[in-house]
């Protein structure tokens, strides 16, 4: 009987063994998965339990977010409260258990809900310390914030700002907007997200995929002054109109310059200029001083990035393209059902920092640090360069031509009384070439570049213009953001 | 160093986890570790020792590791269910002290397990007429759709854990009796035709079934087997005399189906059932036939008794959205996945699981009975769900050792047989709680709480060490050179 008695035992070891691989299974391998099923709602329940670190402006001192307690002993949750309400809505977005998360809320949650890896977890365990979450400070100026959703009030669009040498996003302004304390009631939420005409949910500054017009010249003009296909002084051809692509291309109003300097041919936005240039760069090159410029991949924000649109050129489809496109038309900002170039406003700021910080990209974030509850800091986001995108010096031709285009061109109306703004408007026609899409890209000030910044504002009438109607916005926020508004 | 010493040894660490364990508890619930930590290991140490000090006297020469293996999983599961609920230990604490009563008298009433080979009939009966206890009008309860409990005035008690005791004494004795008889040793070698033709004709019959009804794969394969085996068995030319008797737990294995409508512990008597013929028989071919016809009879059962199937869907699709809402439904094998996913690679630490939705109610049904295993994997994550099992598996280890150093038939199966129950019993609920098989009722041993449980591993315990001393004091006896 000996015998059958070991391989009985045997037969158990083989049995305990599939229950701690079973375990293991749930417990190790399957478990993102389950965590992540519909029907488990452990994780929000958890989350309600611990209140969530507060998200403050960049003066870490602005409340933008908080959790307010309901509730007393083990019953007690915490549900969160937006003191700013909609001036901050698409930046900081919600978190509600009934809908979920959206903006830094979802971005920054494992730091919002001291959300620790296993072994942070058995650390606080042997220090007996209760789960509370870090604060969040990001780098938003309220100020400036809340100017810029004033000036895009009854509008729809985005103004963007960013420290170009940092990276950081000083204004994420989009509208319209909404009240994340509101959305936590199921029937304004869907809505909202019912709204296909307003689209109030989605965040104009990081999601949509506008035409850039003229502002993409700036684009064009960094690879071809880059590769030495022209400089500032050179000689262009800035009649009008000239045949593209074998279709004649025109200049704003019709009007023919005959032969200018290059610097002249921006200052004016000369289109037959760009897109002659732009034909002499090669598909290739263009493609690739945008990916340089960030284009081509969804913007390197700590932002959810199912709320983030890659910008780029793009076919009828909406699918990104590197190739097949007419370049001339791309050049100046449009193209045709092949690609066209389609843009976020946040990538537009990011093209106007990159220039102004002598060529080098640097990565935009919207958390500047994460503090603990005891004042420590947890975790210090530091500036790191996306890119090289052009030579310095080329980034000082561009700088020294975009300062025209303020001074004496198409963006007069950006100009600030005592700083100077460098900068490009552009105005792309929509719908049929029944309204206008207007914009403006600039940086101050020029001798020590602060702020980068892009203004855009959707569907203006025909006769608007980006230098009239997006430039003084800028220098309004510019103003606001450089003190003394 | 003696047994004896070696088991009082063995209790320290046990002492040392209940301290360890409340004051975790504590620390989490209350943020502070009180007086009461060491007065609640000390209690819990101090009947241990208790404990130990009864087999000392009685049973000087048991297996010394069975009693501090226990003694850890019941410190262990206390520690749990005080986590859960504090009244619930307390009551759990007062069924160990009636246990190590029960566990006492069980010694000293019975100094020679041999004379349980007496009453086996009776035993029988007395194990049969528990089973059916729970589908008496009046005292018979229905939890979940399987009818597993009595309930006399204010006390619910789960006659099945004492029904598995009663079964297993009286399998071994008649077992031991008729295991020469059941099956002929020494066969004539067939001639080529007469064995051509034995496998030939069921062969043929079983291609021509499964041509015939296309059964599905599963099927055809148990059909196979049951088929192979069946041959092999009648080659064997069995008593059938003596196979009523196992014929009748077959009966009943699946009338308890039908009856108590409860998949896990008829799997738990069954499959105990079948080792023990094995062990006794050492006859695969009997394995085959009992666990095709089980399975087949599982299956048919889990077809058309709707509660059985409720089950059975409930473990093939635990995340089905209408399974999941439906009464009854999916709710608590998912809600059991989910806190195992929590608990991952070290767990959240004692205390921190999530039980309770923060506007009452429960997040984890049964939490300290059927899903005690899944809040032990959430707090102490996988390293510790681990930990577990493997105590279990030297519990089992000490178990079957016992059975191999015994020297006579009866008391060889009769550990082999108890070994069995509980190893099975661990593999039902823990195989329930991971989704390994479906979920069933059944408690962890010594862990879960539940008054009839912990009485009738008690017992299993104290029946173990009676039999563990006669054995080694045999062993010694015998001298050098016997079995390990």
């Amino acid at each position: 009987m000996n015998r059958q008695i070991v391989q009985l035992f045997a037969l158990t070891l083989v049995l305990f063994g599939v229950l701690i691989a079973f375990t293991s299974r749930w417990t190790v391998f399957e478990a993102a998965s389950l965590e992540d099923n519909t029907l488990n709602r452990r994780g929000l329940i958890e989350q309600q339990q611990v209140p969530r670190g507060l998200i403050l402006a960049r003066d870490g001192d602005t409340v933008l977010a908080q959790s307010d307690p309901r509730g007393r002993g083990k019953q007690r949750t915490y549900v969160r409260s937006y003191p700013e309400g909609e001036t901050f809505g698409h930046p900081v977005g919600y978190s509600y258990i009934n809908i979920g998360e959206a903006g830094i809320e979802r971005s920054r949650n494992d730091a919002l809900t001291g959300d620790l890896n296993e072994f942070g977890t058995i650390f606080r365990e042997l220090q007996s310390k209760e789960r509370e979450g870090d604060d969040v400070v990001t780098t938003l100026d309220p100020a400036a914030q809340r100017q810029a959703m004033e000036l895009l009030a009854g509008k729809s669009g985005s103004i963007v700002a960013v420290e170009p040498s940092t990276g950081r996003v000083r204004v994420m302004a989009s509208t319209p907007s909404y009240d994340p304390n509101l959305v936590q009631d199921q029937r304004v939420f869907e809505a909202l997200v019912e709204d296909t005409e307003q689209t109030p949910l989605f965040n104009r500054a990081v999601q949509t995929n506008y035409q850039p017009g003229s502002t993409f010249k700036v684009v064009t003009a960094a690879a071809a002054l880059d590769t030495g296909k022209v400089t500032p002084d050179s000689i262009v051809d800035g009649s009008s109109p000239q045949t593209i692509s074998g279709l004649p291309l025109a200049n704003s109003g019709g009007v023919s310059y005959g032969p200018i300097t290059f610097t002249t041919a921006l200052t004016n936005s000369v289109n037959t200029v760009f897109a002659k240039l732009g034909e002499q760069v090669g598909t290739q090159t263009l493609v690739e001083y945008m990916e340089r410029f960030g284009f081509y991949k969804d913007p390197q924000l700590d932002y959810p990035e199912d709320s983030m649109r890659a910008s780029g050129v793009r076919n009828a489809d909406q699918r990104l393209v590197t190739s097949g496109f007419d370049v001339g038309r791309v050049a100046i900002g449009q193209g045709g059902a092949e690609g066209q170039v389609q843009v976020t406003p946040l990538q537009m700021a990011q093209v106007a920092g990159a220039v102004a910080n002598g060529g080098k990209l640097i990565r935009p974030r919207l958390t500047d640090r994460i503090v603990g509850q005891d004042g420590r800091v947890e975790e210090q986001i530091d500036p790191a360069t996306q890119s090289q995108v052009m030579k310095p010096e080329t980034a000082a031709e561009l700088t020294e031509m975009m300062t025209d285009v303020v001074n004496e061109g198409t963006g007069t109306a950006a100009a600030l009384s005592d700083v100077q703004v460098a900068g490009k408007t552009g105005t792309a026609e929509v719908r049929n070439e029944t309204l206008n899409q207007v914009w403006f890209i600039g940086f101050a000030p020029v001798d020590d570049p602060q702020y980068a910044i892009a203004v855009t504002l959707e569907d203006q009438p025909i006769g608007t213009s980006g230098g009239a109607n997006a430039a003084p916005l800028a220098a309004q926020v510019l103003q606001t953001l450089l003190g003394g508004g | 160093m003696s047994a004896r010493t070696r088991e009082l040894f063995g209790l320290i660490p046990v002492s040392l986890l209940v301290c360890a364990g409340f004051a975790a508890v504590l620390v989490a619930q209350s943020q502070q570790a009180s007086d009461l930590t060491a007065t609640y290991g000390a209690v819990f140490l101090g009947l241990c020792v208790f404990g130990h000090l009864f087999i000392r006297a009685r049973l000087p020469d048991a297996d010394p590791y069975l009693y501090p293996l226990a003694a850890l999983l019941a410190a262990f599961g206390l520690v749990m269910i005080y986590r859960i609920d504090v009244e619930l230990a307390r009551e759990q604490a007062q069924w160990f002290v009636i246990g190590l009563v029960l566990f006492c008298a069980t010694i000293y009433l019975l100094p020679d397990h041999h004379v349980l080979e007496r009453y086996r009939y009776t035993i029988a009966a007395v194990g049969i007429a528990l089973l059916m206890l729970p589908r008496f009008p009046v005292i018979g309860e229905q939890v979940n759709g399987a009818f597993l409990a009595v309930k006399v005035g204010p006390i619910q008690f789960q006659p099945a854990e004492f029904a598995k005791l009663a079964i297993i004494v009286f399998l071994a004795s008649y077992l031991r009796d008729t295991r020469d008889v059941l099956v002929r040793s020494r066969l004539k070698p067939l001639t080529p035709t007469a064995q051509a033709l034995l496998y030939g004709i069921p062969a043929l019959f079983f291609l021509l079934l499964v041509l015939a009804l296309g059964l599905a794969p599963v099927a055809a394969v148990l059909l196979g087997v049951f088929t192979l085996s069946a041959v092999s068995l009648v080659r064997e030319r069995p008593s059938l005399k003596h196979f009523g008797p196992l014929l009748l737990i077959w009966g009943l294995a699946m009338l308890m189906l039908i009856v108590i409508r409860d998949l896990g512990s008829s799997l738990m008597f069954f499959g105990a059932f079948l080792a023990l013929v094995y062990v006794a028989t050492a006859r695969l071919s009997i394995v085959g036939v009992g666990a095709t016809l089980f399975l087949g009879g599982a299956a048919y059962l889990g077809t058309t008794v709707s509660h059985v199937q409720s089950r059975f869907d409930t473990w093939l699709d635990p995340f089905d959205p209408e399974l999941y809402e439906a009464t009854g439904g999916s709710f608590q094998i998912a809600q059991s996945l989910f806190a195992q996913a929590d608990g991952g690679l070290f767990g959240q630490g004692f205390g921190q699981a999530l039980l309770e939705l923060p506007g009452g109610g429960t997040i984890l049904p049964a939490a300290h009975t059927d899903l005690i295993y899944a809040v032990i994997t959430d707090e102490l994550g996988l390293f510790g769900a681990a930990g577990l099992i493997l105590v279990y598996l030297l519990f089992v280890a000490r178990g079957f050792k016992t059975a191999l150093v015994a020297s006579d038939g009866f008391s060889k199966l009769l550990a082999t047989g108890l070994t069995a129950v509980f190893a099975l019993q661990v593999f039902v609920i823990v195989g329930g709680v991971t989704k390994v098989i479906p979920l069933t009722g059944v408690t962890l041993p010594f862990v879960s709480y539940g008054g009839s449980s912990i009485l009738a591993n008690m017992v299993l315990l104290a029946l173990l060490l009676i039999v563990s001393d006669h054995a080694r004091r045999d062993r010694d006896r015998a001298g050098p050179g016997g079995l390990v």
